[in-house]
């Protein structure tokens, strides 16, 4: 086999881009042309928006055609089905469902969310109680339960989704993994308002909803071990941003520091330079990191960096809020949106300051994460727990 | 307004994990934590024929020094990685002083006079430690304590000259340029340190001879250039401190049992270690910067070494206070080595410059001014 190089690949954009001269090309058709050319996520395998070329590449290509001008597929507004349901299909998929998942997913035709949580199994994930039945005949499925926090609910068109199938079991082995329909019958979304005033998350009703057989991903029973595929890949998606100096959430602050000298007290300054050292290190961690996967030596720096980002998030639009002096009281605007996806940059210090508190929950909490850095980077002595051998269905409630 | 940082590699090479390698095996058995203490004790913690196996045996001396000069034209990459080694055993060893920062002026001073004591501490022969305070900082004043009444007579006090008594040559920087004085011309009075495996004496210079290897300019430029060097590699000293503090804490909570478990287990020191896991791996990769940083005289290397030194005390601190604390009582005693880690971090945490002082370096060159 022939390995792909750096030069291989801006032929194949430039390529491309020939065929498909961005400024003359219709956004839809171009995207869908350059997954076709191999040139979406060229990791990936031949015919499935890749060319097996190695990870690292992918900034070669992406760069490229930013600078030609190409469209791009708002990766914020499909972050989930990037970052999570686009690698458990390629790892649990049967070759019917990548051919017709992967397309439509990465060229942003078909969102996707992300239906695990449940009002009473969070960080527990694994006490889920969404049932889903066999129906005898048809081989469907028929689930009925309740999800929550499930963000983008409201522009999904296709859901990743855990059920139980066996109540006999215990928590862990009676789960099913399904890929779900959003606009099925019995799907109901109702916006779930949160605290920056807007609803980006929902609460989701299954009432009866039929899945077919033809989409279980993985199989029966085996659901925990497809969705650890997920949670790994949501976790270290987020770290593996690449942020220049000064970027992400100090970049507002410290251009108020400069800006606005009446603003400054001594003990600001003390905790600025703190954060800025902070986050400058944090990136450099970051940066290290994907200099680790390119090398080909994955770390377990991954799961770290969700950590650190929560925490600097969280206190540096805290300090923010604070340096604002009586501009810090005001708020942009409470209205009850139901957004695209989160965006940080776009508002104001107090949304800012709101929103980041999920960082520390959404996706894992810190203690969980904590608890699997000391668990299994330190090796240190797991938590007692009295529920592994339980039955499901004797679980107390 | 800062600018993009150059691509940076802050990964380790292969050559760089062999001679981590080398220098491990040395230390693992020849400076093992008993008998650090044992040398500790007598207030001459240095071990000669440690530091000739390290320096000329392996050739960590030279490692700054271009091979025109005898040295092994490596670069500070390298060198951090030697003292990563180190700062993971406390090694008592003028490393830091003759080997980074005395090596760091002579070379700057670039004259034909320096040339020869270069290629003697390179070659690991001579030890030559810089006649400062251990606290002085790259940004900050530079001392003129030593005046040069003529005929080569150098008269003044130093204080705080770390690793002094091991040297066989002074540097010191008069008002009239930089001189290599002999360590018998100098009176030095030992103090007693709180690092008892670097230790610090009081230079007095009276009327002492040496000889001149650079004019006032150069040398004060070239004392400069080996603080924001020595304040960089230090980060990596620090960094292999608390990776062992971290190491070995963990090993001992697996298997300190009380209340019928491991004290590991209890989540409130899984999380604490977990912490200081993130902490240390951030660490890294703040010392891998600034390593790379000045191997590559990139631009932002002032910068990037601020970044890493007011990031990497702080850490090598809390690796050790860590280290004391939950090993529990025999954290506290005097043959666990624990003590020794503690002792050289917070020492650390005020030589080259403290992470406050950094602070403000990185006030200066994110412009981000003080009110
Ligand atoms: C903005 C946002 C978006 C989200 N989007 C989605 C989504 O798209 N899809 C989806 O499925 N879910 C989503 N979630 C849900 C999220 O994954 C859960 O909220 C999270 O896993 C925590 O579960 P919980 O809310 O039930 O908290 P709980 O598990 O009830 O936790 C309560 C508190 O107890 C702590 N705790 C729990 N167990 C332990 C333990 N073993 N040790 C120590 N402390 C513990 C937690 O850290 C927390 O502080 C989202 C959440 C947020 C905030």
């Amino acid at each position: 086999m022939t390995v792909i190089t750096a030069e291989h690949l801006l032929t194949r954009v430039q390529e491309l881009l020939a065929a498909h001269p961005p400024a003359g090309t219709d956004r839809g058709a171009f995207l869908r042309a350059r997954f076709d050319a191999g040139l979406a996520w060229v990791h990936y395998p031949e015919g499935l928006g890749g060319l097996g070329a190695p990870r690292s590449l992918q900034v070669v290509v992406d760069a490229a055609l930013e600078a030609a001008g190409a469209p791009d597929n708002d990766p914020r507004r499909i972050g989930i089905g990037l970052g999570m349901a686009a690698p458990t299909i390629l790892a649990y998929g049967t070759e019917e469902q990548k051919r017709r998942f992967l397309r439509p997913l990465w060229t942003g035709e078909e969102v996707w969310c992300q239906l695990f949580s449940e009002p009473g199994a969070g960080s527990d994930l694994a006490a889920l109680g969404t049932r889903a039945v066999r129906e005898s005949g048809s081989g469907d499925w028929i689930v009925d339960g309740q999800k929550v926090w499930t963000s983008s609910a409201h522009t999904a068109r296709w859901a990743i989704l855990i059920a139980r199938t066996d109540p006999a079991l215990p928590k862990h082995r009676g789960i099913t993994y399904f890929l779900c329909d959003m606009h099925d019958p019995g799907v109901e979304v109702r916006p779930l308002r949160q605290i920056t005033g807007e609803a980006e998350f929902n609460e989701v009703f299954l009432t009866g909803v039929r899945i077919p057989d033809a989409h279980r991903l993985g199989a029966v029973g085996e659901g925990w071990a497809v969705a650890r595929t997920t949670l790994m890949n949501e976790r270290v998606s987020i770290g593996g941003m690449r942020i220049p100096r000064e970027g992400g959430m100090i970049a507002p602050v410290a251009a108020a520091w400069r800006e606005r000298p009446e603003l400054r007290t001594h003990a600001l300054h003390q905790r600025l330079l703190d954060l800025w050292v902070e986050a400058e290190v944090a990136r450099l961690t970051g940066e290290r990191l994907r200099q680790q996967l390119v090398a080909g030596q994955p770390g377990p720096e991954g799961s770290g960096m969700k950590l650190t980002f929560a925490r600097l998030n969280q206190e540096i639009s805290g300090l923010e809020v604070e340096l604002l002096a009586e501009e810090g009281l005001l708020y942009d605007d409470w209205t009850m949106r139901r957004p695209d996806g989160v965006d940080f940059t776009g508002r104001e210090a107090g949304y800012r300051y709101l929103r980041a508190k999920g960082n520390s929950i959404e996706g894992g909490t810190s203690e969980i994460l904590l608890n699997i850095v000391a668990e299994r980077v330190l090796g240190l002595p797991p938590e007692p727990r009295d529920d592994k051998d339980l039955a499901w269905k004797d679980l107390s409630r | 307004m800062t600018t993009a940082a150059a691509p940076t590699d802050l990964l380790y090479s292969e050559a760089e994990e062999e001679l981590r390698s080398a220098v491990r095996a040395l230390l693992t058995d020849r400076c093992d934590a008993k008998s650090v203490l044992d040398r500790a004790g007598t207030g001459r913690p240095h071990d000669p024929a440690l530091w000739n196996t390290l320096a000329a045996g392996i050739g960590a001396a030279g490692l700054l020094v271009p091979e025109k000069l005898g040295g092994q034209g490596a670069s500070h990459r390298e060198a951090a990685v030697v003292l990563e080694e180190l700062g993971r055993a406390v090694a008592p060893v003028p490393y830091l002083t003759s080997a980074v920062l005395a090596t760091e002026i002579l070379l700057g001073c670039d004259t034909a006079e320096a040339a020869p004591l270069l290629r003697e501490l390179a070659s690991g022969s001579t030890v030559c430690v810089p006649a400062v305070p251990l606290t002085l900082a790259p940004g900050a004043p530079l001392p003129a304590a030593v005046r040069d009444l003529g005929d080569g007579g150098l008269t003044g006090t130093v204080t705080s000259v770390a690793d002094a008594v091991a040297a066989d040559v002074l540097l010191v920087l008069a008002d009239t340029g930089l001189y290599a004085v002999p360590a018998a011309a100098a009176r030095l009075t030992p103090r007693i340190p709180l690092d008892l495996t670097r230790p610090l004496a009081t230079v007095t210079l009276e009327a002492a001879g040496g000889t001149r290897l650079a004019d006032a300019g150069t040398a004060r430029a070239a004392v400069a250039g080996a603080l924001l060097s020595g304040a960089g590699l230090l980060a990596s000293e620090q960094l292999g401190l608390a990776e062992w503090c971290l190491t070995e804490t963990v090993g001992h909570v697996r298997s300190r049992h009380q209340f019928n478990r491991p004290v590991g287990s209890f989540q409130a020191l899984k999380h604490r270690l977990a912490r200081l896991w993130l902490d240390v791996a951030s660490a890294r990769a703040a010392a891998r910067a600034a390593a790379d940083a000045l191997a590559t005289a990139a631009p932002d290397a002032p910068l990037t070494v601020a970044v890493a030194q007011a990031y990497c005390s702080g850490v090598a601190v809390r690796a050790a206070e860590e280290c004391v604390q939950l090993h529990g009582g025999i954290g506290m005693t005097w043959e666990h080595p624990a003590h020794l880690y503690l002792k050289r971090a917070k020492a650390d945490s005020l030589a080259l410059g403290t992470a406050g002082h950094h602070r403000g370096l990185v006030a200066d060159f994110a412009e981000l001014p003080a009110p």
